[in-house]
């Protein structure tokens, strides 16, 4: 099955980390790891307690915190976010957030630019298309780039591709590149390559496997990013990390609360599964996430268990106990 | 740029699908009434430009005289190194109305401004970087009256007026107004990152998009790269007064040395966008002879350039679709 193969070459596996998964082994149980949940809106709490059953059936070390969007104003954040919230994301350096449906109406920032930038997240991961904040400055392109060469040597990438439109932005994407190339010094194993986007677009329509890795300035990032998430199948098993500043990071599932089908145990919890596994990864938890990971690809790739958004009839809670089952 | 290399594509899609052997039937049709003069053959300005460009406008001009269509080329050299286009060209252009043009090499980094846009803007082609009332106008007026004339049902304006509000937002509300003066035509709004998911999902959903500059380019590369790469879509730049017709996506192929020595590069999209300016030009049945010339080398499979999976040189095809015309 094609979109399998995509699935899987784009979640990558956990060739470099042998050493460290055995090392593991003979320590005793590790004392579990905090981390902030935010369940969010919508199908939001739904996906999330898969996510916990899964967890718990995996027997991964983690406590979760679970934080709430309020129906309030927090004056010291200026937004629906708590300023508790956004502590206990710094304080446990990692957390996990589902569908935020932003209230309309002014006076207020969006969540998602809350999170960013009280949390300093600099760096977006969309399976490997690493995307910068919007303003192209000399450090925050330095900081991207060696994000983008240190997750492909760490996950064992081969291939770093820069995505700019350099010949029309040319100071922007031209001190972009300039930055890509600098952090590429670095990495001679690396293979390097600059696209311009209007290729990159169609190469990844035409041929997605001649790419690894992608960076790019966040103009292009969400283009590319749902772009891919087209051609795996949609948001619906899209999983996404953003990455901030001394390691921390807040995996999200990037599709929208769907209200509509909210509290009808419809919704596909796959997208914030993966998610969740890209922080396992970051929390360096490689062999918990491999078989978390590769559980939901069997199951999906079985077909006795789908999700309506995949053309099948389970409900989250069937397809969340198959997942288990395949554990 | 005015995107009028859809609505081709897609016809172009379905025939590339359906891989039979039985010869696509000619349907007779009257497509106009000339008025006394009308085939006198008419000049067009050719740029051959730099890499695949030469090949590629060759090709064009061999199928053009195989046909014995009524018009004659004025071949003026242009490479992408050149500080700009040079004035008889500009001039040739404005002469003739109408120009062909291969590819034109952009260097990437510092510098040179892209020769292409120099030229688009040289002549207004209604494409611009900056986005003015003005210019968001007469493109959605060019979208909505080519959807009018050709028999069209939606019109979906592509943009990203979540983050660009201001020039976004001035675009949107320009396709808005326009909308309003064709109410038999659907209206629909999408945001560009939206669109690249669906169009990769589901492309027939849309029929005309429209767009600002910055997104025009990359969605039409991602439709092209559905439809099977640049190699075969084609495109035009249309302004009130002037039109360039070229390949519809940027290949980044005009630099590909090695296809340009063994002339390999793949002449449908060049010959597809000729098609277009013979309809543009009013000689509707020359452009469906050529059209449905190369639609029968396609889907017989038996000619192919690298990029559709086979190995046939340029010239092979050519010779393919003069074989194949009426």
């Amino acid at each position: 099955m094609a979109l399998m193969q995509v699935l899987r070459r784009v979640l990558g596996g956990s060739g470099s980390t042998q050493i460290s998964s055995t090392a593991r082994a003979f320590s005793s149980a590790p004392a579990p790891i905090k981390a902030t949940l935010f369940p969010g809106d919508g199908i939001g709490p739904e996906i999330a307690v898969s996510v916990k059953q899964v967890f718990q059936a995996a027997e991964v070390p983690i406590e979760w915190e679970e934080h709430y969007v309020g129906d309030q104003i927090d004056p010291r954040t200026q937004s629906f976010l708590t300023w508790e919230s956004l502590e206990s994301v710094r304080r446990n350096r990692v957390g996990l957030k589902g569908p935020m449906a932003t209230p309309v109406g002014k006076g207020h920032r969006s969540l998602n630019l809350t999170l960013r930038k009280e949390l300093n997240l600099y760096a977006n991961v969309v399976r490997g298309v690493v995307e910068s904040l919007k303003i192209i400055t000399r450090q925050a392109s330095l900081r991207v780039a060696e994000y983008a060469f240190h997750f492909a040597k760490t996950h064992g990438r081969e291939r770093v591709s820069a995505i700019h439109k350099a010949n029309i932005m040319q100071k922007t994407d031209g001190l972009f590149l300039k930055c890509c190339r600098e952090v590429a010094e670095k990495y001679p194993e690396i293979t390097y390559e600059e696209v311009v986007i209007d290729n990159c677009c169609m190469m990844l329509v035409k041929n997605p496997a001649l790419f690894d890795v992608l960076v790019m300035p966040n103009l292009y990032g969400d283009i590319i990013s749902d772009l891919c998430a087209g051609l795996v199948g949609g948001l619906g098993l899209t999983a996404s990390c953003n990455i901030g500043e001394a390691g921390i990071a807040l995996a999200e599932a990037v599709h929208g609360s769907a209200p509509d089908i909210a509290g009808k145990n419809m919704a596909n919890p796959t997208a914030l599964l993966l998610s969740a596994v890209t922080m396992l990864r970051h929390l360096e938890l490689y062999d918990k996430a491999e078989r978390i990971q590769d559980a939901i690809l069997n199951t999906i790739a079985e077909g006795k268990y789908r999700t309506a958004d995949l053309g099948g009839s389970s409900s989250t809670t069937d397809f969340t106990k198959a997942i288990c089952g395949h554990l | 740029m005015a995107r009028r290399s859809f609505s081709l594509f897609k016809a172009l899609t379905k025939t590339t699908t359906s891989f039979s052997l039985t010869p696509i039937p000619i349907s007779r049709s009257v497509t106009y009434m000339p008025r006394p003069g009308d085939g006198i053959p008419r000049a067009v300005t050719l740029i051959p430009g730099d890499g695949i460009g030469p090949l590629v406008t060759n090709a064009v001009e061999q199928v053009m005289q195989a046909m014995h269509a009524p018009l004659y080329f004025e071949k003026y050299e242009v490479h992408g190194d050149m500080n700009r286009i040079p004035a008889e060209v500009i001039e040739s252009i404005k002469k003739n109305k109408v120009c062909l043009k291969g590819g034109l090499r952009t260097p990437v980094g510092g510098g040179v401004s892209s020769l292409n846009v120099s030229l688009r803007k040289e002549l207004d082609l209604y494409a611009s970087l900056v986005i003015t009332k003005f210019c968001s106008e007469r493109i959605a007026k060019y979208a909505f009256e080519y959807a009018y004339l050709n028999n069209r049902k939606t019109v979906t304006a592509v943009h990203k007026a979540n983050i660009m509000k201001l020039a976004d937002g001035l675009f949107l509300e320009s396709c808005r107004e326009v909308a309003k003066k064709y109410p038999s035509i659907k209206y629909t709004e999408i945001i560009v990152d939206n669109c690249c998911m669906q169009l990769v999902s589901k492309p027939e959903q849309f029929d005309v998009m429209v767009t600002p500059n910055l997104y025009g380019n990359l969605v039409a590369n991602t439709a092209a790269g559905i439809a099977g790469g640049t190699g075969v879509m084609p495109g035009g730049n249309v302004g009130a007064d002037y039109a360039v017709f070229e390949q519809g996506a940027s290949a980044g192929n005009v630099g590909k040395e090695k296809m340009v020595e063994r002339k390999k590069a793949n002449p449908v999209a060049l010959l597809l966008s000729s098609a277009m300016m013979l309809r543009h030009l009013q000689f509707p049945s020359f452009a469906d002879r050529l059209e449905t010339a190369v639609k029968r080398v396609i889907s017989e499979g038996k000619c192919r350039t690298k990029d559709l999976g086979g190995d046939s040189t340029t010239q092979e095809v050519v010779d393919a679709v003069i074989a194949h015309l009426d």
